[in-house]
């Protein structure tokens, strides 16, 4: 009897069960990592609606800020976050967007705790159908006034996505020939032949 | 004039007295990048690398394969250290795909990934020996790095160019009976590697040479984002294996050599201290290894990631290589970019060279462990 009786419940038990799994993406926000989130929260704290997070993993905090923000959210990151050096610094291109955006991956030497971390800021200039390196609307502040080892990155940004980085000291060709005359060859449009 | 040039083209004036000269690119001395450094007498007062006599573009041809066709491609930029320079790569795809990675292929992987790293380093010592005119310690390496090539031929089916390293996991199983050959042969490798000291690191003309040349204080090093051996010659400890631990490395017992010298002599060290507790890392990954189960998850054809940005890292022969993959959901990757320890460093070099006697360029400049093809990529 007492068996019977207990038969019913657990079909009754498992629909609201059942019900919860699309709710499981939106509790996800709150297993955010703890750390992590605290850094983010610290840059969204100083600079409020300037930046926008774009996500929060696991030794991972990307932010993306305009171009106007993101000199000083980078001397923020310097001196209020410790972080020290730029590991890389990347140019993709977005045609569709008409932007290209410059991603800088930043770490920390001197802060232990910082040592797994890598903060992403992104940030995203204006892109023109027919680039004029140097002399265009494709240009950013250069973050090298504060990230001494984004020199050669950002030269190289200059070169193979035609990004102009205003302020740095030294805007030549680095990898590319000097007498380099096609498109940015990062950019969408160069294409491989027989590709 | 000089402002309506484009940028990159404005011309510089110099000064009489102060002589240029071109070293590379095709100078055995540069390897496969031109150095264009001035002296005054013998003097350097200033140098400007300038890398890309070897830009292949692999950033770009990454955009144009699918994930899997990358792997060949992608690993050219070191081809001695091909593991080490996949696996940013391979650990990026695997996070974009979601795949879990069997325990027996972690540790084929932590296994391959030091053997290269041994096979790199002593490529690199070879050429930092003959650079000082110690053609003995150009003999040595070169010799002795056959045992290891050896194992990883036995490995992979491959002397340099592996292709070892796929998302989920390694390509092949390991050979039988290759715990019992790789324990013997990297037995022998540490017994040799320890008699470099007597002919090569504690020889006074080598340290006569490389002391206190091209010093590279701790926080330079930090400033200019140095990594690897040139920045644990000055005196920071940091190593990827370490900090941010992938795969296995975790639970693997090893030391990371750090100086705090920061002069040629130390930054020459380091890679060799390396290969002592790479040895130590192998013989504990034999044995902690499961001794059977799979070592490859299969995929399904032509993976595809979804809308998402991944930055992987790892501790290669010259330090923390990057790999940041932005996937647009397709089977092609929307991008690659690899951010290479060797260009990392480069920037160093024009502070360590200034100053410096144009005789002490080579132990400057290969010091930095510096591999010019995969600066350009």
């Amino acid at each position: 009897m007492s068996s019977n009786s207990e038969k019913p419940t657990p079909p009754a038990a498992a629909k609201p069960a059942a019900k919860s799994p699309p709710k499981k993406p939106e509790e996800k926000p709150i297993e955010l990592p703890a750390f992590e989130k605290g850094l983010a929260d610290k840059i969204v704290e100083q600079f409020g609606e300037k930046v926008e997070v774009a996500f929060v993993k696991e030794d991972r905090v990307r932010i993306n800020v305009s171009k106007e923000n993101v000199h000083d959210v980078a001397e923020f990151i310097r001196d209020g976050l410790n972080y020290d050096h730029v590991e890389s610094v990347s140019g993709v291109d977005y045609p569709q967007d008409k932007e290209i955006e410059v991603v800088y991956h930043i770490g920390s030497y001197t802060d232990s705790s910082l040592a797994r971390q890598i903060l992403v800021l992104a940030t995203r200039s204006q892109r023109e159908e027919d680039p004029i390196p140097g002399n265009d609307a494709t240009k950013l502040p250069s973050l090298r006034d504060i990230f001494y080892s984004v020199e050669f990155h950002e030269r190289e940004v200059f070169e193979m996505l035609g990004v102009y980085f205003e302020g740095h000291p030294d805007n030549r060709r680095l990898l590319l020939p000097e007498d380099w005359a096609d498109l940015p060859p990062l950019r969408k449009d160069f294409a491989i032949k027989g590709r | 004039m000089t402002a309506e040039l484009p940028p990159g083209l404005a011309l510089q004036k110099v000064d009489e007295r102060i002589m240029t000269l071109n070293v590379g690119p095709q100078h055995p001395g540069s390897g496969h990048m031109r150095i264009v450094v001035q002296i005054d007498g013998d003097y350097i007062v200033a140098c400007d690398p300038d890398p890309g006599y070897v830009h292949r573009g692999e950033e770009k041809m990454a955009e144009y394969r699918n994930y899997i066709l990358n792997i060949p491609h992608l690993e050219r930029p070191v081809i001695h250290d091909s593991c080490n320079v996949l696996y940013p790569y391979v650990l990026g795809v695997e996070e974009l795909l979601g795949i879990e990675v069997p325990e027996r292929a972690k540790y084929v992987r932590v296994i391959a990934s030091e053997l290269n790293r041994c096979i790199y380093i002593m490529y690199w010592l070879a050429i930092y020996g003959i650079f000082l005119g110690h053609s003995t310690m150009f003999m040595w390496p070169a010799g002795d790095r056959e045992f290891l090539i050896d194992l990883m031929e036995k490995m992979t089916g491959a002397r340099v160019t592996h292709a070892h390293f796929v998302p989920g996991g390694v390509r092949n199983d390991l050979p039988p009976n290759f715990e019992d050959v790789c324990l013997r042969q990297v037995n022998y490798f540490e017994k040799r590697i320890k008699e470099y000291a007597a002919v090569f690191y504690d020889n006074p003309i080598l340290i006569s040479r490389t002391k206190d040349t091209g010093v590279l204080s701790r926080q330079d090093a930090i400033r200019l984002g140095t990594t690897g051996s040139v920045l644990r010659a000055s005196g920071v400890d940091y190593d990827l294996r370490k900090k941010e631990p992938y795969d296995v490395y975790d639970e693997l017992d090893f030391q990371v050599p750090v100086m705090k010298e920061g002069d040629s002599y130390a930054r020459s060290r380091i890679p060799w201290l390396d290969m002592m507790e790479s040895c130590r890392i192998i013989r504990e990954a034999l044995q902690k290894m499961p001794k059977s189960g799979s070592v490859r998850v299969k995929l399904k054809p032509n993976p595809k990631g979804g809308n998402d940005t991944v930055y992987k890292r790892v501790e290669s022969g010259r330090g923390s290589l990057g790999c940041y993959i932005v996937s647009d959901g397709k089977p092609e990757p929307y991008r690659v970019k690899l951010s290479v320890p060797s260009f990392r460093n480069l920037i160093a070099l024009p502070y360590l060279l200034k100053g410096e006697k144009l005789g002490n360029m080579p132990s400057v400049y290969w010091s930095l462990n510096y591999w010019p093809v995969e600066a350009d990529r």
